[in-house]
């Protein structure tokens, strides 16, 4: 009689050990996550911090230019080494990158070797790409984005509306909550978005996976609170 | 408002760009009559169209017949040399077009490409046509829009400044040396 009794019970405790060891470690890392989202709005640092590893995002056409400029005006020996991401298919964008890297060098602004690095991500999905074989492309950009954040592990990301940060952004935010390795995360909303933000600018401000959104209308700034809008890039 | 005087006939030139894209109706509306006159009433003497992908050809002109003198090409490695000889800029609604065209101070008429799918481009063309920046048009209203346009109501866009948004990452950052 003891025997069945007690062969049920443990039966029962392991079942009941294993939902509490999921529900205890649902909770911790739930209360991580809220932590991280909490955190990652307020200053970063204290007392200014020696050289920050930066990860830029780079897009086609506008968006690099736009990035571009704001790039010219930030001061380069507290960001590095540089990171520069663009689409496999997208050739001119790190081109670009490579012209400012040379005019900073030219301006003896910077040091000469290894702080800038360029390089290629794939994409999730090119434009007019069935979705069908798009889950596909966007698995393999996912492990390509997870790949080069784990090599890279960024303190500082810039990015610029490309669908190419959405990975990296969200594979970002799990390293801070895993604690892998803190970035602060800053978008900047294209000076073409004037009433909606971009399918990326919504997901992050949304998911709050960002650090700073910035928007350069003032019309998405009453719409989105939380951005931030100081003024136009271009 | 930025006119050439490099040429020695005075010509005022009128400067059709869609780009990288493929945009036919633009180019088959200015290469309507109707708009080739309105131009030619308004002053202009040639008309220059880069195409881009387009598959519409405009029909060339040398204009001696008393109107205007049509050219056209499809692309070019830079516009920048056809943007400051133009004394009117008549572009697609790309941002770094109309930023391009504003950064040299050309009188312009955007006109938005209602055949794209996402068309979110019109919002930034519709928000500087309402600040007085530009002219905004559909290829369908080209024609009313050239007659009608005053250059004089057209403001100087100030270019915008990376700076503040460079401080406050910085603030953000500690980065600060105050």
């Amino acid at each position: 009689m003891d025997n069945v009794y007690s062969c049920f019970f443990s039966d029962m405790g392991f079942l009941n050990v294993a939902i509490s060891l999921i529900i205890g470690i649902s909770t911790l890392i739930m209360i991580r996550i809220f932590y991280v989202i909490y955190w990652s709005s307020k200053p970063r640092y204290s007392k200014p911090p020696g050289p920050l590893t930066t990860l830029i995002v780079l897009g086609s056409g506008g968006h690099t230019a736009e990035m571009l400029n704001l790039l010219a005006v930030m001061q380069m020996d507290r960001f590095k080494p540089r990171y520069y991401i663009a689409a496999a298919t997208d050739d001119m964008s790190l081109q670009k990158a490579r012209v400012l890297e040379d005019s900073l060098i030219k301006k003896a602004e910077v040091e000469v070797v290894g702080t800038s690095h360029f390089l290629q991500i794939y994409r999730s999905r090119e434009v007019g790409q069935s979705y069908v074989t798009s889950v596909g492309t966007t698995l393999i950009a996912l492990t390509h984005a997870l790949w080069l954040m784990i090599k890279i592990r960024p303190q500082v990301i810039l990015c610029n509306g490309p669908g190419t940060c959405i990975p990296l952004c969200v594979i970002a935010f799990f390293f801070k909550v895993l604690g892998i390795r803190w970035s602060s995360i800053f978008y900047v909303e294209s000076i073409a978005r004037v009433r909606r933000l971009s399918l990326s600018g919504l997901l992050l401000y949304k998911l709050r996976m960002v650090d700073q959104l910035f928007v350069q209308w003032p019309q998405l700034k009453s719409k989105y609170p939380r951005a931030n809008y100081v003024g136009r890039l271009m | 408002m930025g006119e050439s005087h490099d040429s020695v006939k005075s010509k005022r030139i009128v400067f059709v760009t869609v780009g990288t894209t493929c945009f036919d109706s633009l180019v088959r509306a200015v290469d309507t009559q109707e708009v080739r006159e309105a131009l030619f009433k308004k002053g202009y003497t040639d008309l220059v169209i880069q195409m881009g992908r387009g598959s519409y050809i405009p029909l060339r002109s040398t204009g001696e017949d008393g109107s205007l003198s049509v050219d056209y090409f499809t692309f070019s490695s830079s516009i920048a040399e056809y943007l400051k000889s133009a004394s009117l800029v008549i572009g697609h609604a790309g941002s770094g077009s109309i930023f391009e065209t504003l950064r040299l101070k050309k009188p312009l008429i955007v006109v938005v490409n209602e055949d794209l799918m996402d068309n979110h481009q019109s919002e930034l063309a519709e928000e500087l046509a309402e600040r007085n920046h530009l002219f905004c048009a559909r290829p369908q209203t080209l024609y009313q829009t050239i007659s009608g346009m005053d250059l004089g109501s057209l403001v100087a866009y100030q270019p915008g400044d990376a700076t503040p948004v460079a401080n406050f990452i910085n603030r953000f950052l500690g980065l600060n040396d105050e």
